[in-house]
């Protein structure tokens, strides 16, 4: 739901950089999004096409990069990396701990 | 503009007692968008930008490194307010819970079996109308109601400005009414001490399953309207043992507020993590006040 809201963040970071990087055209800006960030991508991507029209990044690609998260359990020790939030240890079924995973950062952009 | 939080006015000092005067307009209570003035001008360089500095004319397309965190802006005044409550010895607590689910007369009765006993204030935040805040009102304890307008969460921006213009007592209590919402609250701290959900039991008990970061973030599950369990299908022990799958350190409060039942141990509950946030306070050096 705050899809948006975030993507006026982008869009501000974004108009930041070009001022202040003296570029005047985005092409394509690459996004990290833990999965435990509680974003929605595909809402992102139509956020994102809203906040450029008229802007240095309108019609930039959105690359959304998806970052993990590390799954842990304290009963156990079992761990592992993983993509998808998971709750109960697959070896002893305990609920598990995550940490990591909730970043939501512009890696890069490419500009002209 | 305001150079810390960069919204759009003249400078008005973001001491870490946050304490400014008001004088320019924002334009946060109209439109409910985040700032995005606030989320660009106000942010700190770096050395990367140096790459640029002499570059006149360049117009090859080329890939900048940006690594900036779109949460970084909100976590930012979250920091500054954390820091402020502290020092003046502020219990703050962000309230969520899905529209409906009694959070404001859970309030209200908490601030009247409060009364007399500590200083008390209240943010409330929706995205229309002052309801809440005039609820709050009559019981005599001082509330600013942000209208977020579009906007689905309350930010850690606004909630600093609600402050400036709320009379806190040093070593008071402050109680934060999030936006009726279980999904975006979740990602946005306010500098807050701890974080209460509140589940009524008309709202099925598999709710911490389908919104897990509102409940993976939240300190303490009040699991309110048990009064209305004889008229409904709830299975309170399934909906506990959900909540604590997803979030093991998490307390589970059974509360009816318009009935009473459970506002004793609610109370005894705030009570007691009070006493332990100032004791982590105090160990943490935090002077002030």
């Amino acid at each position: 739901m705050h899809e948006m809201a975030l993507c006026e963040s982008l869009m501000a970071i974004i108009e930041g950089e070009a001022a202040s990087g003296g570029f005047r055209q985005v092409h394509s800006v690459s996004l990290e999004v833990g999965l435990l960030a509680g974003v929605e991508k595909d809402a992102l991507q139509f956020g994102f096409q809203v906040v450029t029209r008229g802007t240095v990044a309108e019609g930039a690609v959105l690359r959304i990069l998806s970052a993990t998260a590390q799954a842990h359990c304290p009963l156990c020790g079992w761990q592992k990396i993983v993509s998808q939030p998971i709750r109960l240890c697959p070896a002893c079924a305990s609920p598990l701990s995550l940490t990591g995973g909730r970043d939501l950062r512009i890696r890069e952009m490419e500009v002209e | 503009m305001c150079g810390v939080c960069g919204c759009g006015g003249a400078d008005h000092g973001h001491g870490p007692e946050h304490k400014h005067e008001h004088e320019h307009e924002h334009g946060h209570g109209g439109d409910g968008r985040q700032d995005p003035v606030a989320a660009g001008m106000g942010h700190d360089h770096g050395g990367h930008l140096s790459r640029f500095a002499h570059a006149p004319g360049l117009s090859a397309r080329r890939t900048v490194q940006v690594e900036r965190d779109l949460f970084a802006q909100n976590q930012r005044y979250a920091d500054g307010n954390r820091r402020s409550f502290e020092e003046r010895r502020i219990f703050t607590l962000n309230v969520m819970s899905s529209p409906g689910s009694g959070k404001t007369t859970l309030l209200v009765q908490t601030l009247q079996a409060l009364r007399g006993t500590e200083a008390v204030a209240v943010i409330e935040g929706d995205q229309q109308t002052d309801r809440d805040a005039r609820r709050i009102a009559e019981t005599g304890v001082p509330v600013r109601q942000i209208n977020t307008g579009r906007g689905c969460h309350l930010d850690a921006h606004r909630v600093g400005h609600a402050c400036a213009d709320l009379p806190l007592a040093q070593d008071g209590t402050l109680f934060i009414e999030n936006v009726g919402n279980l999904v975006c609250p979740a990602g946005f701290d306010l500098g807050e001490a701890r974080r209460i959900v509140v589940l009524s039991v008309t709202e099925g008990e598999d709710k911490p399953l389908k919104y897990p970061d509102m409940f993976r973030a939240a300190d303490l599950m009040i699991l309110n309207k048990i009064d209305l369990l004889p008229y409904v299908t709830f299975d309170v022990e399934a909906c506990c043992g959900y909540a604590c799958s997803i979030n093991p350190r998490l307390t589970t409060l059974l509360v009816s507020a318009t009935h009473g039942d459970g506002m004793a141990e609610w109370l005894a509950w705030l009570a007691n993590e009070r006493a332990q946030w100032g004791r982590g306070r105090a160990a943490a050096g935090v002077t002030g006040g």
